[in-house]
């Protein structure tokens, strides 16, 4: 896809993410919007996966650590065609399989995730089975940056140096932003490039937002022979929505009726700006 | 029947909103009183702890072992504390440090559980905890309670404070219905609540499962002359095996229900009391089944599972038979 292509995408992603949060009266609205240009380049650019072969062996593997924010996922895998859009109407009811994380229910899911913590271990072992299976797929995982203090995160980057996994990218949304407050004031973790790379990593800086950057950072890993690769995507939680745009409550805010028009309406104007 | 007092059911608050309130009086005069939580005060109501009390707040980040470990740690100085985080991560990620941190080495911290069961519905089964009473009854040294309303809340609160002994309180997150007999039965850990005597059938719920069995009872008196008697048994360990005993003389079919999986919670921990005392009542365990649990709200959940007042209603019209 052309960078004006992947631009109006991703518009296009967050307003069925913005559609889905406020049909389901539920959902985690900032941080779906702040990530969704990385799931946008990695499924449409980077990953070797879709329906078609799904169930290879060969297939590259996207695991969402940050499981709340699933509705970027289910946008983008509705779109990619794992299913059919319209069973995103269901999100969050009664006996969907569509729920408020990810589940491997829903076709094109790799891991059941939701607790924080989980998606950089499972990323490893999947890395190391590719090693093990002679195979050269790769593993993605996305991580929150209020994620970071889980202890398990620290001792999963330590065996991804230990076994030189340089087929395993981690990607932190570092919207600098939790559920309580800033991250620096809630458990500072600065700085994280400097700390992932005492642990044996290879670390870029990007805009995580800007689909360009994300093309040329995934197209550069590993960054290092034997190392594991990290992007430090520097992202705006809620981004592309004025009024929710670094601010804190929307987190799992839901929109109003008149919040959700005129969000659709600055989305609408983004795209004739493309 | 017995009329026990305050039958005009008034809805109270959401448990958790009265632990931060009660906590929040505990504090005003008592420096000891430490709060810890995991990116979880505002899951917790503890938004106002945390800015009246500064210094009696400490923030650990989403990093629950390390949240149950600085905790353990703190109150080894004396200190009450009381460690709030999602009943879900609080029982699973850190049950190591509640086992050897807090339980078997004896410091008295105070977990609180929150959005315990399936309180986060839709959310999923990462953030239902249905395995919390099974895990902690099998670890020695800690008081395992689900208070029901907003009384037994503060009245858990209050006295768990004044105990130097590891405690788990779970709460849900839903607005409660204050429930009947706080003068006939006060709190007291360890000591059930009977809340409705009747002579046909015995309903022991715990925590949230209370209100539902409560109002089946009503359903089946008025429907089907059926007096049931129902009880808060808000402490899983220690268990009232007193009550027990003197409910399963009854002779009348008992059931138990619970927002947790149908092994190893209440209905479990009454039925080895029972049968190893020789009682052969009819008995009924209703929980969550061991299956991948149905997606929904809770409400959803519990409808789902009969954990509903007609569902009740009509487990115990089955046993009755
Ligand atoms: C183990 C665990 N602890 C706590 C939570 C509750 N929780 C869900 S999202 C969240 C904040 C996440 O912040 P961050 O990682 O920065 O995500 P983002 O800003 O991208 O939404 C918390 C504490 C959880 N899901 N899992
Ligand atoms: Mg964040």
């Amino acid at each position: 896809m052309t960078e004006r292509e992947l631009k109006a995408k991703s518009v296009e992603y967050r307003k069925k993410i913005l559609k889905y949060i406020y049909k389901a009266k539920a959902g985690h609205t900032g941080g779906s919007l702040s990530c969704i240009d990385i799931l946008n380049v990695l499924y449409n650019q980077v990953l070797n996966v879709g329906p078609d072969n799904f169930k290879s062996p060969d297939r590259d593997r996207y695991i969402q650590s940050k499981g709340h924010c699933v509705e970027a996922l289910f946008v983008v895998l509705a779109d990619k065609g794992f299913f059919p859009e319209s069973d995103l109407e269901t999100l969050c009811q009664y006996k969907s399989h569509y729920i408020g994380h990810p589940t491997r229910k829903v076709n094109g899911v790799e891991q059941n995730t939701g607790a924080l913590g989980h998606g950089l271990p499972l990323s490893v072992g999947a890395a190391i089975a590719a090693r093990l299976d002679e195979k050269d797929y790769r593993v993605f995982t996305l991580l929150g940056d209020g994620e970071l203090p889980e202890g398990s995160n620290w001792e999963a980057a330590l065996t991804a140096s230990h076994y030189k996994l340089d087929n395993l990218c981690a990607i932190i949304d570092h919207n600098k932003l939790q559920i309580t407050g800033r991250t620096s004031e809630v458990c500072n973790t600065d700085p994280i490039d400097q700390k992932f790379e005492s642990f044996g990593w290879a670390v870029r800086h990007i805009d995580g937002n800007d689909v360009q950057q994300l093309k040329e950072a995934f197209e550069a890993i590993p960054f290092e022979k034997d190392k594991p690769s990290l992007i430090l995507a520097h992202t705006v939680k809620g981004k592309g929505i004025s009024y929710m745009e670094d601010v804190l409550k929307w987190h799992h805010g839901v929109p109003t009726a008149e919040e959700f028009e005129k969000a659709q309406h600055e989305l609408d104007e983004a795209l004739t700006l493309i | 029947m017995e009329v026990i007092t305050d039958k005009n059911t008034v809805m109270g608050m959401a448990n958790l909103e009265k632990f931060s309130e009660t906590l929040q009086s505990l504090a005003e005069t008592d420096k000891d009183i430490i709060v810890v939580t995991s990116d979880s005060r505002g899951s917790g109501k503890l938004v106002p702890f945390g800015n009246r009390f500064p210094k009696q707040h400490i923030e650990i980040g989403i990093a629950e072992q390390n949240l149950v470990g600085v905790a353990a740690g703190i109150a080894s100085a004396g200190k009450k504390v009381f460690a709030v985080s999602p009943a879900c991560f609080l029982t699973a990620r850190s049950f190591e440090q509640i086992k050897n941190d807090v339980a078997y080495s004896d410091n008295p911290v105070k977990l609180i559980g929150i959005s315990a069961g399936v309180s986060y519905g839709a959310l999923g089964s990462t953030h239902h905890s249905l395995h919390d009473f099974a895990a902690l009854r099998a670890v020695n040294n800690i008081i395992v309670a689900a208070p029901a309303d907003n009384y037994e809340t503060e009245q858990a609160i209050l006295q768990a404070s004044a105990l130097r002994q590891p405690v788990y309180l779970r709460f849900g997150k839903k607005n409660v219905p204050d429930l009947p007999g706080q003068i006939e039965a006060p709190f007291q850990f360890g000591k059930g609540r009977v809340i409705r005597r009747g002579e046909d059938i015995v309903l022991i719920g715990t925590g949230e499962t209370v209100q539902p069995a409560l109002e089946a009872a009503e359903q089946l008196a008025v429907d089907n002359n059926i007096d049931a008697t129902v009880v808060s048994m808000h402490t899983i360990k220690p268990l009232d095996y007193e009550l027990l005993s003197q409910l399963a003389e009854m002779g009348k079919p008992i059931i138990t229900v619970e927002e947790h999986s149908v092994y190893g919670g209440l209905g479990e921990a009454c039925a080895s009391y029972l049968m190893e005392n020789n009682y052969r009542n009819k008995f009924k365990i209703m929980g969550i089944p061991d299956e991948y649990t149905v997606t929904g709200s809770q409400n959803d959940i519990f409808r789902h599972y009969g954990l509903s007042c007609e569902g009740i209603a009509a487990a115990a019209l089955k046993l009755l038979q």
